[in-house]
This record gives C-alpha cells, sequence and structure tokens, in this order.
C-alpha cells in the first residue's frame, strides 16, 4: 500500500512522457541530429525504467516479507556479510549496461559533431549565428545577408552555424533539429544541423544570460531551396544595408523584433578568429575550408590574444 | 549622501521593503529578549565561546534549519511566479535574484551546515572521542560559516543579491553586465563560509584518522564516520579550487583584472571550470555523508548488520575519485568536441556502478531483516526509489550528445532536485530525526513525523516529476515567464502545488519540534531506536567529556555486541580527563571577518585594511596564547556520571 502512491506515479509518468512523444519538441525531431538524440532519449528511457523497475520490486519485496509485524517476537535477524556472487552481480550487470550505454554515446557524440547523416555529399550552408544581449544576428556570408531575430534555411541541406556572442555565454538552441551548443564572445563553436523537411521550429537562448533572458528566442522556417533562393533574392533588392552605425545600435542591449539588411556585420566586426579560441577542437579541414569560403579577408589581423596565451 | 548611496537597493520592491523592516524588528527582538531575561551572559559562556563539538553541532543544525526556510521561501516565489504564463508577480530582476540566492542558500547555507551538523555531532561520539582534534578551529569553522551566511543574506536589504545564477558563470557575472554589488556578495560571503569548511575538511580527517578508540581500525569504523572521512578527504581536495575561483573573480570585479573578461584576453570559460572542478565534488561532499546516514539508519531499523559493508566503503572511495574526472559533464555544449565529451560522458557514467552497489546494498540490508519503519527509516525507505530515479536520469544526462537536448532546461532541474531533495534532504531530516533525542533527550512525535514524510515524497513526486516533461519539450531553466501557446502552463501549476504541499511538510517539521518540547516524554533513556553503534553507548545528554572511559572496540557494531553478547566496552577505572577550554576568539575573528567582507563588498578599504590586521592579530594572539585546557576531576566524573546513570 505505501508504495502505491510512488510506483504509480513513476508508471505514471513514464507513460505521459512516451505517449507524448510526438507531442515534446525534443521527442519530436525535425531533422537527423535531432532524430539521433531522441532515439538516445527513447532508447534510455527504457533502459532506466527496466533499472528502475528492478530496484522498486526488490524494495517491495523486502518491505512485504520482513516487515516486524509478519515475524515472530523473538526472531533475530541473521549476521550477513556479503556475498561474492551477490556482489559481482551487482557490480557486474551495470558495468554491462554502461558499457553498452557508452558505446552509444560516443557514437552518437561522433554523429552529432559531424555533418548530418545522409548530407554528407551536399555543401553546408554556413551560418552565422550571434548573440547579443538579448537577440540572435544571422549573418549568410555566401549570400551577404543578414537577419535579426528569424532565421530562414533550407530545407534537405546541411545547415553549418558558426557561433559567437557579444556579452554574456548563451547557447543556441532549435529542439527539433538538434542539441543547444554555446555560443561564447572568445571563440567561435560550431554546430551542425538540417531539417529534413519544410516546417517552422522554435528556437531560443537556452543558457541564462540576464534579465532578457526569458524573451532571448528567435523563429526558425525550413522551407524549399527555391523559395529560399526566392526569399534571398528579395532580401538582396529590398533591404537596407547594414552598416557599422546600425550594427552597433542593434548591439545595444534590448529586444528587437524582426529585422533584415543587406550585407552581414562579419566585414566589418569580425568573429573571433582562431576557431575555438586557437585550440582547434573539432575543426575538422572540412571546416577550415568553409572558414575560407566566407568572407575572411578582414580577419587575417585579427589574431586573439587567447593564441598569445597558448605560446 | 553620496557615500551612503551604494547601500542603496538597486532594485526595490514593496517585499524587499517589509523584510528590511522585519529583519529590524527581528533583530530588536533578540537583543530586547536576551537582555530582559539576563541571558547575555549564559549566550556567551555556553553557546558564543563554546569549543564542544556537540554544541557547535547544534549551531549549524539551528543555522541549516534558518535556511531551509529562507532558500524555502525562494522556491515557493520562484515557483510562483512560473505557475501560470505571462505572470507579473516577480519581474526578470527578482527572478534572477531569486533562483540565484536559492541555489546558493540551498547548496551551501543549508545542506552543507547540515552535513556538518550531523558530523559534529556524531562523528566524534562515532568513533569514541571526547572532542575533534582541533576544537578551537572547529569552533571557527562555524563562525566563519555562520558570518559568510550572514553577510550572502543581508545582500537582499544592503545593495542588492547577486543576479547571475549560483553558477555565477562569467562574463554575465563581471562588471559589464552585472553592476549591482550582488555578486561582490556572492564571491565574498562564499569565500568566507568556503575557508570555515577547508578548515572543517582537515579537522575532521585528523579526527577520524587520529582519534579513533581503542581497537577501532579503519575497516571497523561505522559507515557514517567512513562517509564523513571520505567526503572530508574531497572537501580538502575541492575547496581550494574555490578558493582560487572566487579569488579571481573577486579581482575581476573589484581590481579591474581580466581573468574571465569578455576583452583583454579573459577566458569565460575558465570560470565554468573551476567552478565545476569544484562544484562536482562538491555533490559529492553532500551525497556521501547522507549516503551514511542512510546506512546507519537502514541497518538500525532492519536490525541487521550492513550488508558488504567492504564494498560501501570501496564504493565511497571509487565515487570519490571519480568525482573529480567528471566535471565538464556539467557543460558538454561548450564545444570541446566529441573526443572530449565521449571521455566524460563514460566517466560519469561509470559512477552509476559503485553507487549502484550502494542501493543493492542497502536493498540486501533488509533481506531477513526485521524492519520496523519509524520516521528515520521511512525517509530511507521513500529515498531508495525517489533517488534511483534521480540517478538513472543522471545517466541519461551523461549520454552528452543527448545531453545537448537536456543541458540548461527544465530536464536538469528535475534531475538535480531529484537527487539532492531524496538523497540529501531526506538524509539530513532523516538523521535530525534519528539523532534527536541524543541531542535533547526526547524523541521527536512519530506520528507528525510520518506525515512529514509522506507529505514531502507526494509533494516532490508532483512538484518534479513535470519538470521533466517540460525540459523536453524545451522548457529552458531560469526562464521567469513563458507565453501560454508553449502549453507549459498546466505543468507548472502542477510544480507549484507539489512545491506547496512540500511547505506544508517542512512546516510540520516545526510544528513537531514545537508539539514535542511540550508533549513528549522525557524518559526515553540513552539508546530509544535500540541503535548498534557507540554514539548510543554514552548517557543521554551527553556529558561534556562524551566518554568517562574511552571504549575498547572488537567489531563493526561495538555496541550491538555489548547489548547481545555482553562484550564489555568500558573497561578500567576513571581517570582524569583533558578538555579543551572555550575561547571568545573564534567568535570574535568571526565577527571581523563579517565586517572584512561587508568592506570588500562595497570596496571601502580603510574599513577592510583595519579588519584585515585585526584578523591577523586574532591568529598572533592565538598563536601566542598559553593554554593547556583543563582537567576534569575524578571526582567530577563520579559524580556527573552517578547523576546521569540515576536518570536514565
Amino acid at each position: 500500500m505505501r508504495f502505491k502512491w510512488s510506483i504509480l506515479a513513476i508508471v505514471f509518468t513514464v507513460i505521459t512522457v512516451l505517449s507524448g512523444c510526438d507531442r515534446l519538441l525534443v521527442l519530436d525531431p525535425k531533422g537527423p541530429q535531432a532524430k539521433t538524440q531522441a532515439d538516445d532519449i527513447i532508447m534510455t528511457i527504457w533502459i532506466m525504467a527496466f533499472i528502475v523497475l528492478v530496484v522498486f520490486a526488490l524494495l517491495v519485496y523486502m518491505l512485504v516479507k520482513y516487515r516486524a509485524s509478519k515475524q515472530s517476537k523473538d526472531y533475530e535477524p541473521p549476521h550477513i556479510e556479503g556475498s561474492k556472487l551477490v556482489e559481482a552481480i551487482c557490480i557486474g550487470v551495470p558495468i554491462i549496461i554502461v558499457t553498452f550505454l557508452s558505446i552509444m554515446s560516443v557514437k552518437s557524440n561522433y554523429e552529432v559533431e559531424a555533418t548530418p547523416k545522409g548530407y554528407e555529399n551536399q555543401k553546408p550552408l554556413v551560418v552565422y549565428a550571434s548573440s547579443s544581449d538579448w537577440k540572435w544576428h544571422f549573418s549568410y556570408p555566401e549570400e551577404n545577408i543578414e537577419t535579426v531575430n528569424y532565421l530562414y534555411i533550407p530545407a534537405d541541406r546541411p545547415i553549418e552555424f558558426k557561433l559567437y556572442s557579444y556579452g554574456p555565454i548563451t547557447s543556441f538552441w532549435i529542439p527539433q533539429l538538434g542539441g543547444q551548443k554555446y555560443a561564447m564572445s572568445d571563440m567561435v563553436t560550431t554546430l551542425h544541423l538540417a531539417a529534413d523537411e519544410p516546417g517552422e521550429f522554435m528556437g531560443r537562448n537556452a543558457n541564462f544570460s540576464g534579465k532578457g533572458f526569458a524573451e532571448n528566442t528567435f523563429d526558425v522556417k525550413a522551407m524549399s531551396q527555391a523559395e529560399y533562393d526566392e526569399w534571398v533574392q528579395e532580401v538582396k533588392e529590398t533591404a537596407k544595408p547594414l552598416s557599422e552605425k546600425k550594427f552597433d545600435q542593434l548591439l545595444e542591449p534590448g529586444h528587437l523584433g524582426r529585422s533584415t539588411y543587406n550585407g552581414t556585420h562579419l566585414k566589418f566586426s569580425p568573429p573571433p578568429s582562431a576557431e575555438n579560441g586557437g585550440h582547434e577542437h573539432n575543426s575538422t579541414k572540412a571546416d577550415k575550408e568553409d572558414m575560407n569560403h566566407a568572407d575572411h579577408e578582414n580577419m587575417e589581423h585579427e589574431d586573439m590574444n587567447m593564441d598569445d596565451m597558448n605560446e | 549622501m553620496d557615500f551612503f548611496d551604494r547601500f542603496a537597493i538597486p532594485h526595490p520592491s514593496p517585499v524587499i521593503y517589509a523584510s528590511m523592516v522585519a529583519i529590524g524588528l527581528t533583530v530588536i527582538a533578540i537583543i530586547a529578549g536576551l537582555t530582559y531575561f539576563k541571558k547575555w551572559g549564559y549566550l556567551w559562556r555556553e553557546w558564543l565561546t563554546t569549543v564542544d563539538h556537540k554544541r557547535i553541532g547544534i549551531m549549524y543544525l539551528i543555522s541549516a534549519l534558518l535556511m531551509l526556510f529562507r532558500g524555502g521561501v525562494d522556491a515557493i516565489m520562484l515557483r510562483a511566479q512560473l505557475a501560470t504564463p505571462e505572470a507579473k508577480l516577480l519581474d526578470a530582476q527578482h527572478y534572477n535574484e531569486i533562483f540565484s540566492t536559492h541555489g546558493v542558500v540551498m547548496i551551501l547555507f543549508m545542506a552543507m551546515p547540515f552535513i556538518m551538523a550531523l558530523m559534529n555531532f556524531v562523528v566524534p561520539l562515532q568513533i569514541g572521542a571526547r572532542d575533534v582534534a582541533f576544537p578551537r578551529l572547529n569552533a571557527l569553522s562555524f563562525w566563519l560559516f555562520f558570518m559568510g551566511a550572514m553577510l550572502f543574506n543581508i545582500s537582499f536589504v544592503i545593495g542588492g543579491s547577486p543576479d547571475a545564477g549560483w553558477t555565477s558563470y562569467f562574463p554575465l557575472a563581471g562588471n559589464e553586465f552585472s553592476e549591482s554589488v550582488g555578486t561582490n556578495y556572492y564571491m565574498i560571503a562564499i569565500q568566507i563560509a568556503g575557508i570555515g569548511t577547508l578548515m572543517t575538511g582537515i579537522n575532521f580527517m585528523t579526527t577520524i584518522l587520529k582519534m579513533r578508540t581503542p581497537g577501532m581500525t579503519l575497516m571497523k569504523m561505522p559507515m557514517f564516520t567512513w562517509s564523513s572521512l571520505v567526503a572530508n578527504v574531497i572537501i580538502v581536495f575541492a575547496f581550494p579550487v574555490l578558493t582560487v575561483a572566487l579569488a579571481l573573480g573577486t579581482m575581476d570585479r573589484l581590481f579591474g583584472t581580466h581573468f574571465f573578461t569578455t576583452d583583454a584576453g579573459g577566458l569565460d570559460m575558465l570560470w565554468a571550470n573551476l567552478f565545476w572542478v569544484w562544484g562536482h565534488p562538491e555533490v559529492y561532499i553532500l551525497i556521501l555523508p547522507s549516503f551514511g546516514i542512510f546506512s546507519e539508519i537502514i541497518s538500525t531499523f532492519a536490525k541487521r548488520n550492513l550488508y558488504g559493508y567492504k564494498s560501501m566503503v570501496w564504493s565511497m572511495v571509487v565515487i570519490a575519485g571519480y568525482s573529480f574526472l567528471v566535471w565538464a559533464h556539467h557543460f558538454f555544449t561548450m564545444g570541446q568536441g566529441a573526443l572530449t565529451n565521449s571521455i566524460f560522458s563514460i566517466t560519469t557514467m561509470a559512477i552509476a556502478v559503485p553507487t549502484g552497489v550502494k542501493i543493492f546494498n542497502w536493498l540486501f540490508t533488509l533481506y531477513k531483516g526485521k524492519i520496523e519503519i519509524t520516521t528515520p527509516m521511512l525517509y530511507a525507505i521513500h529515498f531508495i526509489p525517489l533517488f534511483t530515479i534521480g540517478g538513472v536520469t543522471g545517466v541519461m544526462l551523461a549520454m552528452s550528445a543527448a545531453d545537448y537536448q537536456y543541458h540548461n532546461t527544465m530536464f536538469l532541474v528535475a534531475h538535480f532536485h531529484n537527487v539532492i531533495i531524496p538523497g540529501v534532504v531526506y538524509a539530513m531530516l532523516a538523521g535530525l530525526t534519528y539523532y534527536w533525542p541524543k541531542m535533547f533527550g526526547f524523541m521527536l512525535n512519530e506520528r507528525i513525523g510520518k506525515w512529514t514524510v509522506w507529505l514531502l515524497s507526494i509533494g516532490f513526486l508532483l512538484a518534479f516529476m513535470p519538470m521533466y516533461i517540460t525540459g523536453l519539450d524545451g522548457q529552458a531553466r531560469r526562464m521567469y515567464t513563458y507565453s501560454e501557446s508553449t502549453g507549459y502552463g498546466p505543468w507548472n501549476m502542477a510544480s507549484f502545488i507539489g512545491a506547496g504541499i512540500m511547505a506544508i511538510g517542512f512546516a510540520l517539521i516545526v510544528y513537531n519540534i514545537y508539539y514535542s518540547i511540550r508533549y513528549a516524554s522525557r524518559d526515553i533513556g540513552s539508546d530509544p531506536w535500540d541503535a548498534r553503534t557507540l554514539e548510543w553507548a554514552t548517557h543521554t545528554p551527553v556529558p561534556e567529556y562524551n566518554f568517562a572511559i574511552s571504549p575498547q572496540v572488537a567489531s563493526i557494531e561495538p555496541f550491538w555486541d555489548s547489548k547481545k553478547k555482553g562484550q564489555e566496552l568500558f573497561k578500567g577505572s576513571y581517570e582524569k580527563i583533558h578538555m579543551p577550554n572555550n575561547s571568545g576568539i573564534p567568535f570574535i575573528m568571526g565577527c571581523i571577518f563579517f565586517a572584512w567582507g561587508f568592506s570588500f563588498v562595497f570596496g571601502i578599504w580603510v574599513p577592510l585594511i583595519l579588519t584585515t590586521i585585526g584578523i591577523f592579530v586574532c591568529m598572533a594572539l592565538r598563536s601566542f596564547e598559553i593554554d593547556h585546557g583543563h582537567y576534569i576531576s575524578v571526582d567530577e566524573i563520579e559524580e556527573t556520571e552517578t547523576k546521569l546513570r540515576g536518570a536514565n
């Protein structure tokens, strides 16, 4: 009786989570990275539910069977040191589970840190996503346009986000396309995503960054390549150019609606160079090539002090 | 007037003004009460100057309970603000300050002193010692913790609270983005309390290694003592990292250095790394003694020896080692790349193995037992399943690729509350109930106690299970509001109701204390739970010297064996006992540290220099003081023993 409540609550939770698969954002993936992560999550939920059930069953069994009220008054519990076999099982089975999960984890790590599966042959679209209090700036170096607080991307094409921040650490997150990554002021991080189909998604900064954090969101729209090209063309024809002065205004702390510009800030306000702060963390050869076809001539001189520090 | 402007609250509200009045009135009431009842002398002689580990433990306990309610009120305000979409109860700035202080208060000023309280009271008794190795240092540890906590708490009414989260990540916590003195309070108050904790670590490590009673080898120590030893070793290795990180942060904020700034070569990720190199072991500093408490309780009320004693010890040692190898899992999303994440993912999951061993050992301790469900045992029984859920969600979070989705969401918030509340808070409340009769000579009411446990567990499930769901639905943590269209509303309302039920549970604890003071029987003997270890072998109330004769130990459960097999614990005759003298210096030094910290927070340099000199004067006084302690004569011991034996 005593455990009914906790057991019910647990079963209820697990069922709700699982039956809510088609509803909860993270478990409703629209791209290969989010799919990998959702699969991992579902798989671990099942394994963990099994472990929890084993513990519950053992606990209930012990409590039902060995309650003082069920035993004679003069029963003296025996002295039991422990058994090698039992302990070997208690160590062995978890080790097997953890080993299995470790293999899964490592495999998924390399998947989410690479060009999305199924898109290896396509040239990724490079988008620089930078945050400032409390906005997101999206620069498209190839198209030479820039947007604030909204992101249009072609579906069915890998996107390579280059993340950095004009201020506190933020975390770039589009739950339905894939997990988050930090944007920081002193290095550029790379996040590989892709949308399998056109659609609209919620994007936000997930890392607390001060007063305006709750509203630090952006809209994401994935569309067909043709629609995307059309949009780019339209922006080029209609949007105002992004001047340095205008960009400085945009950086002022506060909230802004959506806006669109011709040209990017990358030329006059380049991202922190020496990718990943000179640590060369996960920059593959492909990353560097991408860096080259972006507009980086002006960045040559900008050699972050971090390089100096590393010497 | 300019000088006083700095003390104003930058972002006031009626609640804060009301609190100022309330704090003022409370202080006046305490001073007036002490004067009226002529208790100043008593307070000074018996408490402020005491070096007795039992009294210091009780002072830790009172502080921890006070802070539990301070942090709890924070929690209720947070949940109330989030209960409905777009609520206007708190604005963003207040919300940010409240969740930042909630975290710091609960971890550093509630959980830590609660552990210190039980460690102080129980460990010397469990090992048959007469006090800790450095009694006066112990008093200083307490006063530094206490003054640090008080300094942190006045930030609320003087100058403004920290608002960058309990993790205080730079550059957000730097001058550039956090202009009020709030983060100065964070850096300096935690620094003062942290130095106290470091001293405790050294003190208890020495106590446990050097002051055990004859016959108690390392592998015959009670489990709580073992867990305290391991936790204190972790303290000694981890807290210096915090000291350094806080010192660097203080310099950034007050002296214009660039360790963590966005410009001039600062490295914001360095703070995150240093913070978690301390922060993760800190989690184990909290959880290991909690495991120790549960081990004692489960064994006592299953009426059986602890199953797998050796594997319990080894698993703790392994956990302690691992605790230093997993810190990067707090920021898998920083972009370290797949290889680094893989390594930290595996080390993190590996911790599940020794932790699992402990859970199974507790379960097997119940096997063939004679389980008595008392309040402490009920906490333990609720702890096992609830903590297991917290543990397995921890393994889920350890899958670094999937963590990109959990990170910074309510899923994470649900997870760590799911380990800390059933793990640490339940252990502390169970320990409080279990050791209460030894501390105060009467038991807490069982009926109210069991109601408390059930209310806490039901409230807990209702408050935190929905967070797993909203987390997976994209609700980020630390958001002060959300729109209705997100659909988080009903789940957050459930959380709020759950938090309310938990609040009733916590209030019942206070009622229970009041009720039991009035009605509980004082005739309970010295061993009301029929327990197994040495702390129950001495009288209640415990005499100043703990044991008139140092007990002789031949097994892990010497007291049980003395009761069942008639093994004699106390052999020999009374001899005079050497005890340390009381001293006012730790308290005075604590007060000077408070003034020092306050001057530091506001950058008022003259008092800062004067108080710094004061601190060194106190240390010099101690160095040149000739104090050999005092002896309790055989006559006096005989008198006390006869009186106490008669009382039982």
